[in-house]
Formats: C-alpha cells, structure tokens, sequence
C-alpha cells in the first residue's frame, strides 16, 4: 500500500508542471527553452578545450618533474619533491585566482581567461601526475633498465622505448581519473569568468530564476562528458592490454 | 695470469667494490682472451654475478681498473656505452621486453643503438632467430613463450648487437629442468663459433664440455682457476674442494 503514494511523488517531480519543477525554463519545444538550452551547451567546447590543453601540459610537466625525481642525484630529486610539495599545497582556486591576478602583476604580461584556466589547472595537476608518473616507473623492475643498457641504449631510449611504455600501461587507470578530475575543476575558472558550462548555468540563473532545473542540467552535462571519458579510458586500456595478452 | 702472446680483450686488477662497508670484490686480478670462454662457479654470495656485472659497467667498482676490449670502464658514459655495444648479456630472469613482440625485442638494439635500418634489422633478428632455433616465435609477445624459449629469444637479443663478449648469469637457473638442455645447447654451439664467453653457472656438465678455464669464487675473492681437466680432478684448495663436493654428489 505504501507504494501507492511514491506515484504521485513520482508524477510530481518529473513532470514539468509541477509546483518544484519548471522544465519550461529549458524545453527545446518553445523557442526560450531552446535558447536558454543551446546557451547552456555552448559552453562545452570551452570546458572541453580547457580540460584538454590543461591535461595535456599537466602530463607533459608531471613527466619532466617525475623524471629528476628517480635520479640518484640528490639535487635532482630535492628540486623534484620541492615542486611536488609545494604546487600540491595550493587550493585550485587559489591557484587561479594567484595565476589570473596576480601572475601579470609579477611578469608584467596580462594572459586572458583561457590561457591563466590553463596554467593553474595545468600547473595544480601536474604534481599530481609526476607522483603517479614515480610510482609506475618505480614498479617497473630493475632487470628491464639492466637489459636495456646491455644492448647499449642510452638513458633516454631506455625510458623512450621500454620504461615508459610499461609504466603508462599500468598507470592509465590514474591518468584517466586525472582526467575526470579536470573536467570537473575546469569549473573553477568560471570564477575568472571564463564561458565554460558552470558560468553559463550561473549566468542563465541570474536571469531565470530556476536553478533547480538549469543546475540539473549542469549536472547531466558534466555526466555526460565524463562518461564518454571513462569509456574512452577503458577502450584505451583495453587496446594497451591486447597486445600483451592477444 | 694468462701467458698467452695475444693482449686480453678483458682484464680486472686489483678491483675491489664494495656496498656500504661490505666488500663484495676483494682486490680481483683477472683476464681473458678473445675466443676464451670461462665458466665462474661458487657458493652463492661469493661476488660471481657482481664480477660479471662489472665487465659491462651494470655494477660500478670503486677501486682498481677493467678494461674491456682497449675501454677503460668507469671514465665517462660515452665509454661505458661503447663497452656495452661490445659486450651481450643473458639473465637469470631473462629481462625480455614484455611490451614488444620478440622480433622487436631483437631489433630495438640494432635500431636504437646502432642506428640500423628497420629492414636490415628485422633482417639480422631473423638471422638469430633461426640461429636459436624459434624464428616461428617472432610475432609472439615474451609471455607466450617458455622459459626456455624466452632465454633463447634473450640470447638472439644480445647477438643481434653482434658483440665481441658475451656474459651469461646463471641462465639455466631460474628454468624447469626439462628446459635447461635446449639453453645450453645453444650456448655449446655459440662457444663453437670462437666467442669469448664468460659464464656463471653451476651447470658442471656444460663447463666440462666447453670451458678453458674454471674460475672458482669465494667470499669476494677468486680462490682458484684452472683448466676444467685439473679443476674438477684436483682442486687445490679446501674451499674449492668442499663446494666441488656439495655440488657434484648428490
């Protein structure tokens, strides 16, 4: 009997007419919601543009971090850890706002929205990365080095061609959870007033007044994009896996 | 120590290593002549393996000199390299590339550090795949071989650099028995092609067969060396006889 009253509860929130519901607001039916719609969307490509340009350096630099991290010298390595501890310790936010109002002050350049979400993003993440970048090139064994250098390659080939390529087949799982991760920071520079997804969901309630229903959406939009990106990733790790096991 | 009139392609004096206070190599004087194929034996522990290290540079030595092929090892990265194109080596644990087929195992040498085409490399790897005996493994990945297969397809790895001196580290050892013979006979027939060999091992069957000297090590030192003939009849001394007996009876 119970069950009887979820109906109407139910009934009451999907349905657009209701008292807590205002679908209208973004019904692609009616030129408004449609408008208000496409605005919403159109900030995709700048989430997606930022989150990408943003990981692609993040890895590049997490890399480049991680690399003098494994060195026997201990200079190498103290400078490495230095960075990782101290980029690490800095809020996202903090980071943009420090890199959007403050970095122009210190070098005199002014970088517009776009490139300051970049840099901060990319800069916050990349810590992140040169840890996971240590801890799959340190799983990789000994002997695999030792082989290399017998067959006379240098330092650089033996990461080129034999390290790395183990060590990111292991640690794709952690880039891919990097990449979610992005995505979802990328919202952050919204406070920069960068046109990316959350700016225009704030943008379009300001003026419409139904945040229930534009922040749903805001949600669905980030779920969307990051399903595509785990299904990515796990194509990816599929294919990687192939090769060694076909 | 060799009284031959030929210059030794490798020579230890007076190399000591060591790791922390402990001295893994006390003060080795040592040297070998092109074709010379030598077998290190001893108790575990007794600085065989690291001595092999050393002649490619995988161990440094803090103090004495090896020299390699005319190469004074130690002096500079260049150096080492050149030694290391010189100078093959075979694990106990293989080390195959697990990421790459076995014919790209073979090529990334000749490719990456001898600068050898693609072509003129898969060309050469299927030379030695054949020479081992599995150039129907080349498009397969490590794991889906056996363990012999695997240390064959390491041997082919590190003639493809076409070295001078090839240094095997207990080879057999990590193998199931039945896989043991097809290893060694590859490596009888690779001694009947004039490489300098310098083997680790406790396989006395096949040191009887092809050694010219025995080297016997002990706590860091070389104790005794003697051709295979002398060495297995009448070790000299206590600790060679005592290991010579544990390994032989049993």
């Amino acid at each position: 009997m119970k069950r009887f009253f979820l109906v109407p509860v139910l009934a009451l929130l999907l349905s657009g007419c209701s008292s807590n519901w205002g679908w209208y607001v973004v019904n692609p039916s009616t030129k408004a919601g449609w408008t208000n719609l496409s605005f919403l969307l159109s900030g995709l490509k700048y989430t997606v543009a930022l989150s990408l340009t943003a990981i692609v350096i993040s890895v590049t630099l997490g890399l480049l971090v991680a690399l003098p991290g494994l060195s026997s010298n201990r200079w190498l390595r103290g400078a490495s850890r230095g960075y990782v501890e101290l980029v690490r310790a800095v809020p996202i936010l903090v980071m943009i706002l420090w890199v959007y109002y403050g970095l122009p002050q210190l070098t005199g350049l002014t970088i517009g929205v776009f490139w300051a979400g970049v840099i901060a993003l990319a800069l916050s993440d990349s810590a992140f990365e040169a840890e996971i970048f240590r801890a799959g090139i340190q799983s990789i064994a000994k002997g695999q080095y030792e082989a290399a250098y017998s067959v006379s390659l240098g330092y650089g080939d033996t990461m080129r061609y034999v390290i790395l390529p183990q060590a990111i087949r292991r640690i794709l799982p952690a880039l891919g959870n990097q990449l979610v991760y992005m995505l979802k920071m990328s919202s952050l520079v919204s406070v920069i007033g960068m046109q990316e997804l959350t700016r225009k969901a704030n943008e379009l309630v300001v003026t419409e007044y139904r945040p229930l229903e534009i922040y749903t959406i805001l949600v669905l939009e980030y779920l969307a994009l990051i399903l595509v990106v785990s299904a990515g990733v796990r194509w990816l790790e599929r294919r990687m896996q192939t090769d060694e096991r076909a | 120590m060799d009284t031959a009139h030929e210059a030794p392609i490798i020579t230890f004096s007076g190399v000591s290593k060591f790791y922390g206070d402990f001295q893994v190599l006390k003060n080795i004087d040592f040297s070998a002549r092109a074709g010379e194929r030598i077998v290190i034996c001893g108790p575990s522990g007794s600085g065989k393996s690291t001595l092999i290290r050393c002649i490619n540079g995988l161990e440094a030595h803090q103090s004495g000199t090896i020299t390699v092929d005319g190469i004074r090892l130690g002096a500079d990265a260049a150096s080492t390299r050149k030694v290391r194109s010189e100078v093959g080596m075979v694990f106990q644990q293989f080390n195959l590339f697990p990421h790459l087929t076995v014919i790209e195992n073979l090529m990334l040498g000749p490719v990456r550090a001898r600068g050898m085409s693609r072509p003129a490399a898969r060309d050469l790897a299927m030379r030695y795949l054949n020479r081992v005996r599995i150039p129907e493994q080349a498009e397969k990945y490590p794991r889906q071989l056996s363990g012999g297969q695997q240390q064959r397809v390491a041997i082919a790895r590190s003639l493809c650099m076409e070295p001078r001196i090839m240094l095997f580290d207990e080879p057999t050892s990590a193998l199931d028995p039945e896989m043991i013979n097809e290893v060694l006979d590859v490596m009888v027939e690779l001694a009947g092609t004039g490489m300098t060999m310098i083997v680790v091992t406790h396989e006395m069957g096949f040191a009887r067969k092809v050694a010219d000297r025995m080297v016997f090590m002990d706590h860091g030192e070389i104790v005794e060396v003697a051709p295979p003939a002398e060495f297995f009849t009448a070790p000299k001394s206590r600790r060679c006889q005592d290991f010579l007996q544990k390994i032989l009876n049993h």
